[in-house]
């Protein structure tokens, strides 16, 4: 059964991009547009991993991260923060509450897929 | 009694002793005698008594002459030479005392004369040495007077009350357009002047505090810095430097401090400006890129997708490249020259900026606080004022919102940035709760901020969080603050040339410090500040609707009347001048047609004369006019209130005219431009300056006597 990959972000111009590729590399997808959206699609659909953008209509990618990780229920759930806003700082706090890697557009595509997988099966 | 009469009593007592003494002797041997021999004798004496009383007068004469010489050589000497010291030591130093009389008594002239001669070279050295310091003194003043008034930046110095000692010129023009009226006199600034019209006390005396600390720390520059707010919503970024007194080496105290003030409103606002600017450019490009990006790699990566796919994609990327040319265009027109400018940040130890947060969070909040790890010789760079309010509004919140019942403060380094942690156990806070936070202003109790915490970390380029620190059941705040590194240089550049001209705004005898508790009316008369002014209005009845049309008014500080630092206000009354009050003071209809109204007006003058003592000639006349206003204006004159009128009638009860022309006469006053009220309260001010002596003479020396003798003249009684 393949890995479900949740993608959450408010801009179809991305959207459509990463779900293609994610689709092409053999994993299932499922697409938030934002914060609330998100959080109910991760209780409905159980994904084992999440793209999560910062900037967001209807809570922002931090908090979404936050109330997911509070969660005891998806503790299995990897969480990589994809935004714009590169400033030290922010990376620092998307890290700090909770988020397994941060990445800041633009971004190569190959390194995405490459982080994808780490995460999900980190012995391969 | 005068030496000549002493001496002729002194001989007469003396013959008169001789004389008696011979006589009775003979009277005494003749009346022993017996009978037959004394009328044998008889005859033989009387023949003889002629040569017995010449012998006796010559005796008497040469013991009269010799007594003479003797006392013309000592008492008679020795008392001219009593007058000729006397004469020496008060009236004439120069005199020196004739050398006669007998000869000890020479000698002691002759002493006198040498100690003379010394105690005149010695008083000629004192002078000249104080002649000397005097003008080395003087041309220092006027060295540091020149420098200032030529200086671009603005300067004010203050004494630790926060009364302004000296400004410059530039400092003035500032202050002035600073004003929030507009109107002609609004001039917060001023010699007496307190300072903390223009700033909070607390962002002064943190930034007293902060230079405390650096002054016991070796190496470290005594310099504080701070961007406030004006009132009226100016930028203003402030460098304080204190001024030491005190030998170098010696324990240094501080007794005031220079501000250096620059109105960086505009140059906020282009920064501002800017970094949107920047943001839209680069974290919008971001977006933008990203999403190009990927679509590009799902084409060259996927050559194998569907011509429709292939279509979406291409789709894409002319939507972000025409987003993107827009983006760009739209940045190239709106770029200015941009001048960089940075919230000043200072740099701070990690432990002095969270002791500081203790005491503030501990006295305002009765929170209490402890410390944890708190690295050794961590510093930040930040604008310590506005992250202690921060950390103060932060822990208000924990306590109220969350029911705190303590917090803890830990600082780290964290890669080039500094991790300051407040900690508590209780409730987790919730995001929405955390974003109200975020975006309401800072307020804590009564004291308000106009910023809000996204404010202030923005300022720092920083970010915060709160955190749940699982393994302690407890929650954090992380703010993420630069670091900085430590005894950087400090730029230190003044721009001066010419040195010719000088400025009039300064007062150095102000840092004396003022006994602030001692009562107004314990007050010497001469220590006093005044506002002396003058209203003219439409008619003479307040309480039949006449109004002030204009008031003038210039200060008394230190006894000098201080012509610069002056109010001069048209005001429209709402109403029609008559012809006969036109004749009085000249104000036409036309002049007062645009002229801000007696609300607008008064709380300007308010301001103007705070902390002062009000002086008018015929004071009562004017109070009315002002007093019938407090309510409609909301503001109270309660100052205590001095009138010439009343303290010439004071001064001089036997004359009849206390009209300002005939007082100003009286005491020698120039008179300009009467009946204007600008005019009007030059005259009454050189007059009340003139008055402080006399009332002095007359025995009335501080406020409350001047107050007392005023109530109790004839006039006092008059109503008006």
């Amino acid at each position: 059964m393949p890995k479900k990959v949740l993608i959450v972000d408010d801009e179809p111009n991305i959207v459509i991009s990463i779900e293609f590729l994610m689709k092409r590399e053999g994993f299932a997808t499922v697409v938030a547009h934002d914060g609330e959206a998100a959080l109910e699609k991760v209780a409905a659909e159980r994904p084992d991993l999440v793209l999560l953008d910062v900037m967001m209509p209807r809570r922002n990618g931090y908090e979404v991260c936050q109330m997911l990780r509070a969660n005891p229920d998806y503790a299995g759930l990897r969480i990589i923060m994809l935004t714009a806003k590169g400033r030290e700082t922010e990376v620092a706090k998307g890290l700090a509450l909770g988020a397994d890697a941060y990445m800041t557009k633009p971004f190569a595509t190959k390194d995405l897929v490459a982080q994808v997988r780490k995460l999900l099966d980190p012995a391969a | 009694m005068s030496v000549s009469r002493t001496f002729v009593l002194g001989a007469a007592g003396a013959v008169t002793l001789v004389v008696a003494s011979v006589g009775l002797t003979g009277l005494g041997l003749w009346g022993d005698l017996p009978p037959q021999i004394q009328q044998q004798l008889a005859p033989e004496l009387s023949a003889r008594i002629g040569t017995v009383i010449a012998v006796v007068v010559m005796g008497c004469a040469g013991a009269v002459a010799g007594l003479h010489a003797l006392f013309r050589g000592y008492v008679g000497a020795a008392g001219k030479l009593v007058e000729e010291a006397e004469l020496m030591l008060t009236a004439n130093p120069d005199h020196r005392a004739s050398l006669g009389g007998a000869p000890e008594i020479a000698a002691l002239g002759a002493l006198i004369n040498r100690m003379a001669d010394e105690r005149q070279s010695l008083r000629r050295d004192v002078e000249a040495k104080i002649l000397e310091a005097k003008t080395s003194v003087e041309e220092e003043k006027n060295r540091l007077a020149a420098l200032m008034s030529e200086l671009t930046q603005s300067v004010v110095v203050c004494n630790l009350d926060g009364r302004i000692l000296l400004y410059n010129n530039r400092a003035r023009l500032q202050f002035r357009a600073l004003g929030e009226g507009g109107g002609k006199g609004s001039v917060p600034i001023g010699l007496g002047r307190s300072i903390f019209t223009v700033f909070e006390r607390g962002l002064i005396a943190h930034a007293l505090e902060n230079i405390q600390h650096r002054l016991k720390r070796e190496g470290s520059q005594p310099l504080a810095n701070f961007v406030t707010t004006t009132r009226s919503g100016q930028l203003l970024r402030v460098q304080m430097a204190p001024v030491l007194t005190g030998q170098e080496g010696a324990a240094r105290t501080v007794s005031g401090y220079v501000l250096l003030l620059d109105n960086i409103t505009r140059e906020f606002e282009t920064e501002g400006r800017r970094d949107r600017l920047m943001q839209s450019l680069t974290e919008g490009s971001r977006a933008s890129l990203g999403n190009l990006r990927a679509a590009v790699e799902m084409m060259c990566d996927y050559p194998d997708m569907e011509a429709r796919e292939r279509e979406r994609f291409a789709a894409i990327m002319r939507d972000e490249v025409g987003a993107m040319s827009k983006r760009l265009d739209q940045a190239a027109a709106e770029f200015t020259d941009a001048v960089k400018i940075r919230w000043p940040l200072e740099d701070v130890l990690a432990m002095d900026l969270v002791q500081a947060a203790q005491r503030r969070v501990e006295a305002r909040l009765e929170l209490p606080t402890k410390t944890e790890e708190i690295e050794e010789e961590l510093w930040l760079r930040v604008d310590s004022f506005s992250i202690l309010q921060a950390v103060t509004y932060l822990c208000s919140r924990i306590k109220e919102d969350l029911e705190a019942r303590e917090v803890r403060f830990r600082a780290e380094a964290q890669n080039r940035r500094v991790a300051l942690d407040i900690i508590w156990s209780g409730v987790p806070v919730s995001s929405e709760t955390l974003l109200g936070w975020e975006l309401d202003p800072m307020n804590v109790g009564s004291e308000a901020s106009p910023l809000t915490l996204r404010d202030v970390v923005d300022r720092h380029d920083g970010e915060f969080w709160a955190q749940r620190e699982t393994t302690k059941h407890r929650q954090y705040f992380r703010l993420l603050l630069p670091m900085a590194h430590p005894q950087e240089a400090i730029d230190q550049q003044a721009m001066l040339h010419g040195a010719d001209s000088r400025p009039e705004y300064y007062d150095f005898d102000l840092f004396r410090s003022r006994d602030a508790h001692s009562e107004l009316d314990e007050m010497p008369l001469a220590d006093l500040t005044y506002t002396v002014f003058d209203t003219e209005t439409t008619g003479l009845k307040p309480s039949e609707g006449d109004e002030i049309i204009q008031i003038g008014a210039v200060r008394i500080v230190n006894g000098r009347v201080l012509r610069q630092e002056s109010f001069e206000q048209l005001v429209d009354p709402k109403r029609t001048l008559t012809h006969e009050s036109i004749q009085i003071h000249g104000i036409t209809q036309e002049m007062i047609k645009d002229q801000p109204t007696i609300d607008r007006v008064l709380p300007e003058f308010h301001t103007f004369c705070e902390e002062t003592v009000l002086v008018a000639h015929n004071a009562a006349f004017d109070m009315r006019f002002l007093q019938i206003k407090e309510g409609p204006t909301g503001v109270c004159f309660d100052h205590p209130v001095l009138d010439t009128l009343l303290l010439s009638a004071v001064l001089h009860p036997n004359q009849d005219a206390h009209k300002l022309e005939a007082i100003a006469e009286r005491m020698g006053v120039h008179i300009v431009g009467r009946h204007n009220a600008m005019g009007d309260a030059i005259v009454t001010a050189e007059v009340f300056q003139r008055m402080i002596p006399l009332l002095a003479a007359a025995g009335i020396h501080t406020l409350g006597e001047a107050r007392a003798a005023s109530e109790k003249t004839y006039y006092a009684r008059v109503k008006y």
